[in-house]
């Protein structure tokens, strides 16, 4: 899988295409925005804030690109949702990830084979209605199908309690690595300077506005800091006395042995948020929720997590039994109270302090349309809906009420 | 010729691509693993590891001792999910009844 790369074009004399993507020299003094978070998300808003001609960003990143919840996640990317706005954002991010590999110049190796969810009662069918009811109204193509239809999609699917499914085609999978070499790249052509291996330790506010940040490389003062740090981010917001709500719940994740394409559709089983697709380089890549596991920085892998997602899956498509798991790991799901994001400043007091938080485990899937909407709006443009109805302030306030709380965090 | 030179087998990685890796600014044992996907394959680092810190303490100038091998992660070899499916520890969710077994 190597050459994810995407210039090895002897021709291309420009220096600039010819440095490293991640730095290793002196941070700068001073830069305009400073985004704390080498994830796909940080590294989205850096590169769509470049693209828009504002290229004085500087990222900093505690460990390596990817080392957080960006590198660790199932690639799934989908627009079956229960709330409008994550419908619409995702119609949106899908384009985005059409366009992905020839617009950054990486094989992201996206696939659009579809989303199949399938329900075992009346109510998730329900459930599955009545979020199929939206994403119509949306202009998702999402159908309500019988469970024979579903083994159309899935031969190998035993439908053994299986009642009824949920499928769109145009959802898809992509693999999550290459997407963060394409956005660091990219940024870094345009000018954005990104540093890993880099923690931010402190935080002090500038009398003129912005903040000055202390790094284990040195400081750093930026007019605008914008805390990209997913499952930390309540670490780096406590810097500045800041409490976010938000916390991380461990989530396991495996691998298997490489084989001959045979999956086309991610398939997701709601009662236990069982999820599993083939990815281009052929691996089952899937997972299972046990409920009950608090709050937890630990990453470590569990037995459990193991025999409870061969379990699951060996029952729904037998034949996969014999095949072999290689490696499995864990990842932080960013947990935000209602499951929606927080965006934008994080108070009146802190206004050049923003917030790209609470994604839930779907960061990765939003992130193209986030970094997108963030760029345009730190650029000048309206701010996108999205960022009024996502502030912090709306746990205080209790404005949050009035939006639909997303529930649909499966798998 | 160093294209030719094979240092992952099962994910055909490259001494070309593990110059081209440190080249980007991606020079961990880590990120040299997700850069150019070396390890992830059957073999999950056992043949290429020693290897690929090898040459990536020849680029760096780094003293090998100081390159730790990149995390191990379960299991210790390839495990069908059929036996993985049959350990007492697996969760059973309320849809689960006896009639599984």
């Amino acid at each position: 899988m190597s050459d994810v790369d995407d210039d090895h074009d002897d021709d291309d004399h420009d220096d600039r295409v010819r440095q490293a993507t991640v730095g290793h020299g002196p941070l700068p003094d001073r830069c305009e925005i400073a985004i704390v978070g080498g994830g796909v998300v940080g590294l989205s808003i850096a590169y769509h804030l470049a693209k828009r001609g504002l290229t004085d960003v500087v990222v900093v990143e505690r460990g390596y690109l990817a080392e957080g919840a960006s590198g660790r996640n199932g690639g799934g990317v989908r627009q079956q949702w229960a709330t409008e706005m994550n419908i619409r954002l995702m119609q949106d991010s899908v384009e985005l990830c059409r366009r992905f590999a020839v617009e950054l110049g990486v094989n992201v190796w996206f696939r659009q084979g579809g989303y199949l969810f399938l329900a075992r009662s009346a109510k998730e069918v329900a459930r599955l209605e009545k979020n199929i009811a939206l994403q119509n109204r949306c202009g998702v193509p999402t159908k309500m199908i019988e469970p024979s239809a579903a083994r159309d999609i899935v031969p190998e699917l035993d439908l053994t309690g299986i009642v009824g499914a949920s499928f769109n085609a145009s959802d898809g999978i992509l693999f999550p690595w290459p997407f963060l070499w394409g956005y660091a790249r990219q940024a870094a052509v345009m000018g954005v300077k990104i540093f890993t291996n880099t923690a931010v330790t402190g935080l002090d506010p500038v009398a003129s506005g912005g903040y000055t940040l202390h790094t284990s490389r040195g400081a750093l003062t930026a007019r605008r800091v914008i805390n990209a740090t997913g499952a930390w981010s309540p670490q780096l917001a406590k810097l500045v006395g800041i409490d976010l709500p938000t916390y991380p719940i461990r989530h396991e994740i495996c691998s298997s042995e490489p084989l001959k394409p045979f999956l086309r559709p991610m398939v997701c089983e709601m009662a236990s948020g069982l999820y599993c697709s083939q990815s281009m380089r052929g691996e089952i890549v899937g997972g299972v929720t046990i409920p009950g596991h608090g709050s937890t920085y630990d990453m470590g892998s569990t037995l459990e997590f193991l025999a409870t997602y061969a379990r699951r899956l060996v029952r729904l498509m037998p034949v996969l039994g014999d095949i072999k798991v290689l490696r499995q790991w864990a990842g932080p799901y960013d947990q935000s109270p209602d499951g929606n994001p927080i965006l934008g400043p994080a108070s009146p007091a802190h206004p050049d302090f923003f917030l790209a938080s609470g994604f839930v485990g779907h960061g990765f899937m939003m992130a193209p349309i986030i970094g997108k909407l963030y760029a345009d709006w730190l650029t000048g443009e309206t701010p996108h809906e999205i960022f009024e109805r996502s502030s912090l302030g709306r746990f205080a306030d209790g404005s949050g009420a009035r939006h639909a709380k997303e529930d649909f965090n499966l798998g | 010729m160093a294209g030719k030179i094979i240092l992952c087998r099962c994910e055909d990685m490259t001494l070309a691509d593990l110059v081209h890796s440190v080249e980007r600014g991606y020079a961990d044992i880590e990120e040299v693993k997700r850069y150019t996907g070396f390890g992830t394959g059957p073999c999950q680092g056992k043949e290429c590891l020693a290897l690929v810190a090898t040459e990536l303490a020849k680029i760096t100038g780094k003293p090998p001792a100081t390159i730790p091998p990149f995390t191990a992660r379960p299991p210790l070899a390839p495990t069908p999910l059929k036996l993985l499916a049959r350990d007492p520890g697996a969760h059973r969710f309320a849809d689960e009844t006896d009639a599984d077994e």
